[in-house]
């Protein structure tokens, strides 16, 4: 399965005790990672390991706070995605960033495309350059025809093209086979073992295990921000690999207190949305936290989102106490008892330029209002009350919400959700970018809401979370559910199978 | 800091009710609005000063006939700029309510009562087909509404092509510029105050208007709230056009004439007193009472002007660069306090 071990070269590229923190956020502590050249050398770790990190640190994005990176023994320092480039390091990213209105060829050379007299740009030369890269390649795709339209995995192989133009000699490729179907895998693995032959190397990030041993050398797991291991891919098993991916203590930090459970609230029959999520089906009761896990891309956010109304499915259903809520409609699921503080706070939970007491108070509007007019003081007292429930911190009521902390946001939004009364409540990564002391406030919160009846269907891609607070954990692979495991069973190993798609035949 | 539990102590929480007040009125005191109405001030009373008859009671009952168009249509473009879209076919939808005013009289028989119902639900129709474009196609409004400002204009002249009806019957001109027994204010007013009044609890004090300066700052956040954003947009563009509809019938009686050309540009006056008003063009700000003074200074300045003999193409000078202004400068104020902000924590951090 694996070519013959170039490890006994010196290697080519060297990052050595890397650390880059985020204000508190450490997302890589001391990483080492030596890559080959002619090796193929897998990156994988949960969400959140630091494997993003990693590659923006190799694309020049991101500037390491401590540790050094060589190249071919040379000290290597990246000011800019420039220097990566001119060293000869090329990332393609699982959606590539073509412009789609020019031409391929024209996507490749943008910036430096081959000139003839008067500076004009010579579109024969260059159409004949990209042909020839792309014989190169073995693959066949006319420079020509504008890059709009172009399959997932055609956009990959342009952005290939654009790379080994720049003669580039490490090529990062970050989850790119997620959008890609069986052949267009085969024939982007065929692309990367010839470059390896070549004398590339190549840093592949998947979270399919059997492409990484079909493909790799070498694995390299990451956990929490730390390198855990480098080896040889011959001398490892999925097992082994999810193991160290997920090693770590439950931590104590997340108390669900047992709450008695209740009638059924929410119930989701057979969602499906063409594509996005299949036959989605699973009941909620009050009094449960349910958690639904899986990878960043699994589908999860988008089975919330059409729940809740904000995005259309094609077929299924959504009851509500045992009535049906009507598809597409937020305001008629909010009126059903259905709140969901959404995945992009910024974005989708907050009106950033407007007051805090607005938001507080925007998805109660209505019930707020006497003989249809909204005066003053009824906002005011309502948003003060869950203010001070949930201990925002701001200065005043009337302080856009923008100028607030990443925690406080969060409890902004929990409030407006809140305040509305919901049986159910559909929470998506409540916890993502706040600090530890609010994260436990929040965890503390939910627990509680459990206990007052509510159902809680949380979406979560830390697993200590998900282990802490929820009664179920529902697992999701590829748009599909594919585990649901009572607490007692749910453990990170049996949860990262799922997820991975191992746990699906188990 | 201690979490004891979360239903614990309010001292964290926010704001004494009468720091929040004391803000607000520091906010209003240095705001765009005192600008604009301190230069409505000095407007009248340079113009009253210099300018002959400007201060008479006469003008007065001009001004405001003048002021009746541009204060009507800037009702609902106030509502439709703070949710982030732009209606600009206003002045062609009035013309081709004028015009159609006009056939109909000349030709259908109907009684004038019957014709001024079906003018106000042409323009709503007018209306809608650019909510249509805007939220049914996903369309920018700019776009849409350049394209039907020139549609619409070329069917008020599909109408009635370059001729006028003029005929219309003594009593209905009369009645639109009467002026309320004893004073110089014309009768027409009273419906626009009424008019404003609603257009401003609407906006100010009501969920309707909240989810308008919600989807204004951010119609994803909104949507994952709620409100119906494109429902919202279509209904604001069909009330824009029932009020064209309503300025048309205005238009036509006051100079008892339905002409393809009437109120050709008053778009540009009535977006120019909209931002002058302290609307953001941006979306998401901007307060009723703003606009009312922006509509006043415009309405003012163009009569003093009128009046002092300064010519057409001058006036349309002027509007255009109020516009700009009333773009640029809230901008470059923001801009000036925001460092003046910043250099002042910094002294304080120094000191």
């Amino acid at each position: 399965m694996t070519a013959d071990a170039p490890g006994a070269q010196a290697p080519l590229l060297v990052l050595d005790g890397v650390t880059k923190s985020f204000g508190a956020v450490a997302a890589l502590r001391g990483v080492h990672l030596a890559l080959h050249s002619g090796e193929a050398h897998a990156l994988v770790g949960e969400n959140g390991a630091g494997k993003s990190t990693l590659v923006k640190v190799l694309a020049g994005a991101h500037a390491p706070d401590s540790g050094s990176m060589s190249l071919d023994g040379q000290p290597l320092r990246l000011r800019g995605p420039a220097d990566a480039r001119a060293a000869g390091i090329a990332v393609i990213y699982q959606e590539p960033t073509l412009f789609p209105d020019l031409s391929v060829a024209e996507n490749i050379f943008m910036g430096r495309q081959p000139l003839r007299g008067l500076r004009r740009i010579d579109t024969a030369a260059m159409n004949r350059d990209a042909e020839k890269l792309f014989q190169r390649l073995g693959v066949r795709i006319d420079p020509t025809r504008p890059a709009r339209g172009l399959s997932i995995a055609d956009q990959q192989l342009v952005e290939i093209a654009k790379a080994i133009s720049f003669d580039a000699r490490v090529l990062v490729m970050d989850e790119p086979t997620a959008a890609l179907s069986g052949v267009e895998v085969e024939r982007l693995f065929a692309v990367a073992r010839s470059l390896c032959l070549g004398g590339a190397a190549v840093l592949f990030i998947s979270h399919r295990f059997n492409e990484v041993f079909d493909l790799c050398h070498r694995v390299t797991v990451l956990r929490d921000g730390a390198w855990v291991s480098s080896d040889d891919a011959a001398d490892l098993t999925v097992d082994e690999v999810v193991r160290r991916m997920v090693g770590r203590d439950v931590s104590s930090l997340y108390p669900k207190q047992d709450a008695e459970l209740r009638d059924t609230l929410l119930e989701v029959r057979g969602l499906t949305r063409a594509g996005v999520f299949t036959d989605v089906s699973f009941s909620l009761r009050g009094g449960e936290i349910v958690a639904l896990a899986g990878l960043v891309g699994a589908g999860r956010s988008e089975v919330a989102r059409a729940i809740f109304g904000v995005d259309r499915y094609d077929t299924g259903a959504v009851l509500v106490a045992g009535r049906a809520v009507p598809a597409g409609k937020p305001g008629r699921a909010i009126a059903a008892g259905m709140a969901l503080v959404p995945e992009d706070r910024r974005q989708q939970g907050l009106v950033m330029e407007l007051s805090v007491e607005r938001n507080a108070t925007l998805a109660r509007r209505r019930a707020l209002s006497r003989l249809g007019l909204l005066l003053g003081g009824a906002e005011r007292a309502e948003a003060r009350h869950w203010t001070r429930r949930l201990q925002v911190k701001a200065s005043r009521l009337g302080a856009p919400v923008a100028t607030l902390s990443g925690g406080n946001q969060q409890k902004v939004v929990l409030a407006k959700w809140l305040a509305t009364e919901p049986r159910v409540l559909i929470i998506d990564e409540p916890t993502r970018g706040i600090d530890v002391g609010t994260k436990s406030e929040v965890h503390r919160l939910l627990s509680e809401l459990a206990g007052e009846g509510l159902a809680i269907l949380m979406i979560s891609s830390e697993l200590p979370e998900v282990l802490g607070m929820a009664d179920r954990v529902l697992v999701m692979h590829e748009g599909r559910l594919v585990r649901e495991l009572p607490r007692a069973e749910a453990d990170e190993t049996s949860i990262m199978f799922a997820a991975t798609g191992q746990g699906a035949t188990a | 800091m201690a979490h004891d539990s979360l239903y614990a102590a309010p001292t964290t929480a926010e704001a004494e009710p009468g720091a929040g007040r004391l803000a607000g009125l520091r906010g209003l005191v240095g705001s765009w609005d005192a600008v604009i109405v301190a230069a409505l001030v000095v407007v009248v009373l340079v113009a009253s000063l210099t300018v002959e008859n400007f201060a008479s009671g006469r003008n007065a009952q001009f001004l405001l006939l003048d002021l009746m168009p541009l204060a009507l249509i800037a009702l609902p473009m106030t509502l439709i700029v703070i949710t982030g879209e732009i209606d600009l076919s206003v002045a062609s939808m009035v013309g081709l309510c004028s015009t159609l005013m006009g056939q109909l009289w000349l030709s259908s028989g109907l009684s004038l009562e019957l014709i001024c119902v079906l003018v106000v639900l042409l323009g709503a129709v007018l209306g809608a087909v650019n909510g249509l474009f805007v939220t049914g196609f996903g369309l920018p409004s700019l776009a849409v509404t350049i394209g039907t400002l020139a549609l619409y204009r070329g069917m008020s002249f599909v109408v009635l092509g370059d001729q006028a009806v003029a005929d219309f019957p003594a009593d209905w001109t009369a009645a639109v510029v009467r002026a309320i027994p004893g004073t110089s204010i014309p009768v027409v007013v009273v419906p626009l105050l009424l008019l404003a009044v609603v257009f401003g609890v609407v906006l100010h004090a009501t969920a309707a208007g909240r989810a308008l300066y919600a989807m204004g700052n951010n119609d994803q956040a909104a949507t994952f709230t709620g409100v119906s954003v494109a429902r919202t947009k279509f209904w604001l563009f069909v009330v824009s056009g029932a009020v064209c509809g309503l300025v048309g019938i205005f238009w036509t009686l006051r100079y008892a004439s339905a002409r393809g050309d009437n109120a050709t540009g008053l778009e540009l006056t009535v977006v120019t007193a909209v931002l002058l008003g302290g609307v953001s063009i941006f979306g998401g700000r901007g307060a009723l009472l703003g606009v009312v003074a922006g509509v006043l200074l415009l309405g003012v300045l163009r009569n003093a002007l009128q009046l002092a003999d300064v010519d057409a193409n001058a006036l349309t000078i002027v509007t255009g660069s109020l516009l700009i202004a009333s773009v640029v400068l809230p901008n470059a104020v923001a801009d000036v306090r925001a460092r003046l902000h910043r250099r002042r924590q910094r002294h304080a951090v120094a000191s």
